[in-house]
């Protein structure tokens, strides 16, 4: 093969490659400008204000209001409750993980914890509906059907193992010398956990748990299946909500055509749900990198 | 004195028990789920719930349709995947170290890979559906997918080019290989088991994903198998969501049956990628 | 120290002697000299790990380069192959005529430079491939045989050059990581040998091989001397006094000595070189 033609071939490959490389980048503009784009057609239209601060959201009926608030409320209370699950026990299955088990259990248990976390989402909705409900409206009086409480607490579950392996790495990095000094000290494992090691994981279990959220934001089927579609702006976990991402499944089953306001409010939504997911993420990301710093 | 150090050491104790306690909580749900779906949908399995389409009686509904699109949309969405992510990781690995363009699409990557999988459906519906007109076609639901899955398979990717030792790309070079042929000859045939394991994990959690073929408008009762790649579709996931928004007990078991399937080409499919884990984890240690 | 006798340089140039800045008591004139290093200064980033390298080295010789670690002959042995090309950042100044062409001229091509000069590593890097395949992997990729009978011709062959020909030949198909340390590192001479190089570098070859499988190596150098110029790092002064004509000592990215190996291990100009043969640091 001639140099020249070599050359070429190298040339080209290289090529090829970044634009597969690049692909990405036009991914993310995509996105943006695909929600930027509806969303500023529905401003048009209904006011930011208006979407932001009202309260009542009813785009799909005759009397059309669009207060998004009552998503928001759905989506930050089952969120809540899924949070209120799988931040703590997610903490405390990586503190028992790292710092009392045996190796033995380690190696059953992290697989284990995977395959909770790779069920499909569908399936876990099915749980909550099916069974969870049913289960609690035997213990909480007043629990209708579709509610808040059961998909979170589906939810957390679902979200314990990533908290759980997050947190684990961040104690794992805590270095191993201020462990020692702590035992040497005469601490127990639960001083040493709870007194030095968790504090000074303290940023990257912070970052670890407002990923959680980011993820608990943006889930969509456990909601869509279990929780109901009345959006209603409350605090009550017992009666039928609806999430941001449960309206958004709930019109694209519907015929909605393009270029009408209801089509354009599952993109203004989405931008909703994109930039709080985004932000959330951000600043789990500036959590680790300062965590990271402390230790390095 | 004596009655602390008895204290620490209850607490020692119960945060012991405590952390046991909620791990195995943990685990049970799994356990319970497991029982839950299998006690109520084993019984509805059967040759006639694979191979039947679904319908609006119950008892003669089946997941064929669903089955089908599922195989063919996963198997584009491979098809499509494969040289997109691939050819990225080795970019970005092999290629451009230390550019600040590399740098900006790393963390590009990472940020796209924690946005919610409805949003990658928002955009497949308004650019792959509406813009370029491929209307609610298992193409259209592909390309959704391959943009969902791309940052996974990248990253996946780019973890099996650097397990390839330096040493034997040195090597390679020292010969007066290029570039390309070092990549294509030494470091991908090392690499190759550990991409092929990820990629086969994406690709399972594209089977299990619903929301963004939803958004893109896979319609929900689809009685055909897919004939085409511009054909409509419908996949296990949504068709279990079908099932489970009705109201009718007989519904429910169908979907239970059909977590039943879906779960089992889950299982098959992570099966496989354990099986090629270890044979290369085994062939390495020659 | 001993040696077994060196074929004394001295009869090699017969031409006049051209000397060089640094310490080099070594006549070569350097028009006949095979490389030839010119001011070489080499920078990882902001750090200089090469000062002013100047030496000139003869055909067909075996030349040592020898010195504590860190002070960059592993480095040197890279320019001469370009290999550091694949380091980011990193800055060549000075000229490196090969054959009297600039290797660092835009014009070169570094994969023609990489075919003739060969290079052999500390820990022998087979490919995971097998034995044939580890050989013929260098010959497709510089068109050096087409039909499996030119390959089979060649592979055989440069086994033979690295002396292990007889004892792999019943299993070319076998995974070369089959091959226990030595005979790997012997493959990965082969393998240079192979596509036929002029210049055969060696960085620490038999540092990872018990002494047995080293001697091997040394014995396997000493034969190829006559056909091939061949460029030796080792931080073992016995080796190089061994299998070496010339000797170059290495401190802290200089080039303090170069001259005959008799000459540096009995009796060495500079005080550095004498204290480091003689052990005083190192």
């Amino acid at each position: 093969m001639s140099s020249t033609r070599r050359v070429n071939i190298e040339v080209g490959v290289e090529w090829g490659l970044f634009l597969c490389a690049s692909l990405s980048i036009f991914v993310t503009i995509g996105i943006l400008l695909v929600l930027a784009f509806e969303t500023f057609q529905f401003f048009q239209t209904v006011s930011p204000l208006e979407f932001l601060f009202g309260t009542t959201w009813t785009p799909l009926f005759f009397d059309q209001q669009f207060g998004v608030l009552p998503l928001v409320a759905g989506t930050a209370l089952v969120s809540t409750v899924a949070m209120l699950v799988a931040v703590p026990a997610g903490l405390l299955t990586a503190i028992y993980l790292s710092e009392y088990a045996p190796t033995s259990v380690r190696r059953v248990v992290k697989p284990i914890l995977e395959v909770l976390s790779g069920v499909p989402t569908v399936v876990y909705g099915y749980f909550a509906l099916l069974f969870v409900t049913p289960l609690l409206q035997n213990i909480v009086p007043g629990l209708s059907g579709f509610n808040a409480l059961s998909p979170g607490l589906v939810m957390g579950i679902m979200i314990l193992p990533m908290m759980s392996s997050l947190s684990e790495d961040a104690m794992h990095s805590v270095p191993r010398g201020l462990r020692e000094a702590a035992y040497a000290l005469g601490a127990t494992k639960a001083q040493v956990a709870v007194r030095v090691i968790v504090p000074a994981a303290f940023s990257g279990i912070s970052a670890a748990a407002i990923l959680a959220i980011s993820r608990a934001i943006g889930e969509t089927m456990i909601v869509t299946i279990a929780a109901g579609q009345q959006p209603r702006l409350t605090a009550n976990p017992l009666v039928p909500i609806e999430t941001m991402t449960a309206y958004i499944v709930q019109v694209s089953l519907g015929d909605t055509p393009a270029g009408t306001i209801e089509y354009q409010t599952i993109f203004a939504v989405g931008m909703l749900l994109f930039v709080s997911t985004f932000v959330l993420n951000l600043v789990s990301n500036w959590l680790r990198e300062r965590f990271r710093e402390e230790y390095s | 004195m004596r009655s602390d150090r008895r204290l620490s050491k209850l607490a020692d104790l119960t945060l012991k028990v405590a952390g046991l306690l909620v791990t195995v909580f943990g685990l049970s749900t799994l356990a319970v789920l497991l029982f839950d779906i299998a006690s109520d949908g084993l019984g509805r399995l059967s040759w006639q719930f694979l191979t039947s389409f679904p319908s609006r009686r119950p008892e003669a509904a089946g997941i064929y349709a669903a089955l089908t699109g599922t195989v063919f949309v996963i198997g584009l969405t491979a098809l499509v995947v494969v040289p997109l992510g691939v050819g990225a990781a080795i970019y970005l690995e092999e290629y451009g170290r230390k550019s600040r363009w590399s740098r900006l699409i790393e963390i590009n990557i990472a940020n796209l890979a924690g946005v919610p999988s409805i949003i990658y459906g928002l955009l497949g519906l308004a650019v792959f559906v509406r813009l370029l007109g491929f209307g609610r076609s298992v193409l259209a639901g592909s390309l959704t997918l391959v943009l969902l899955i791309l940052p996974v398979v990248i990253l996946s990717t780019r973890e099996a080019l650097r397990a390839v030792p330096s040493s034997l790309r040195e090597g390679s070079y020292a010969l007066g290989a290029s570039r390309w042929q070092t990549i294509y000859y030494q470091v991908l045939p090392v690499a190759l088991p550990g991409t092929v394991t990820g990629l086969i994990l994406a690709l399972s959690r594209a089977v299990g994903e619903t929301a963004p073929l939803i958004a893109i408008g896979a319609l929900t009762y689809i009685p055909f198998a897919p004939d085409g790649i511009w054909s409509p579709f419908t996949v296990l996931p949504i068709q279990v969501f079908n099932w489970v928004s009705r109201p009718q007990a007989e519904f429910l078991r169908n979907a239970a049956g059909g977590i039943i399937v879906l779960l089992g080409v889950l299982m098959l499919m992570n099966g496989v990628a354990a099986f090629i884990r270890d044979r290369a984890q085994t062939k390495m240690h020659l | 120290m001993t040696s077994h006798s060196i074929p004394s340089l001295s009869g090699v140039a017969a031409q006049s002697a051209k000397k060089h800045d640094n310490s080099s008591g070594l006549k070569t004139d350097s028009t006949a000299a095979k490389i030839d290093v010119q001011d070489l200064c080499f920078f990882y980033g902001e750090t200089q790990a090469l000062k002013d390298i100047s030496v000139a080295i003869p055909s067909n010789r075996v030349t040592a380069f020898i010195g504590p670690s860190g002070c960059g002959k592993s480095t040197f042995l890279r320019t001469l192959n370009r290999m550091n090309d694949i380091i980011p950042g990193v800055r060549v100044q000075g000229r490196i005529l090969i054959n009297g062409q600039d290797i660092y001229d835009k014009a070169t091509d570094v994969v023609e430079l990489r075919r003739r000069v060969g290079m052999v590593f500390q820990k022998s890097n087979p490919f995971p491939k097998s034995i044939f395949q580890n050989i013929a992997y260098g010959l497709r990729i510089n068109g050096m045989g087409s039909t499996r009978s030119e390959l089979a011709d060649r592979v055989e062959e440069s086994l033979k050059l690295a002396a292990l020909w007889d004892e792999v030949k019943d299993r070319l198909k076998e995974s070369a990581l089959s091959l226990s340390g030595g005979q790997q590192q012997r493959l990965c001479i082969a393998r240079a040998l192979a596509i036929q190089p002029e210049i055969l570098l060696m960085d620490e070859p038999a540092s990872a091989l018990d002494p047995i499988a080293t001697q091997r190596i040394e014995e396997l150098i000493y034969q190829l001397k006559n056909d091939y110029t061949i460029l030796i790092v080792t931080h073992n002064m016995q080796q190089a006094a061994r299998v070496s004509d010339a000797t170059a000592v290495f401190w802290l990215g200089r080039l303090v000595e170069y001259d005959k190996t008799d000459k540096i291990f009995t009796a060495p100009s500079e005080k550095i070189t004498e204290d480091y043969v003689t052990g005083r640091f190192g």
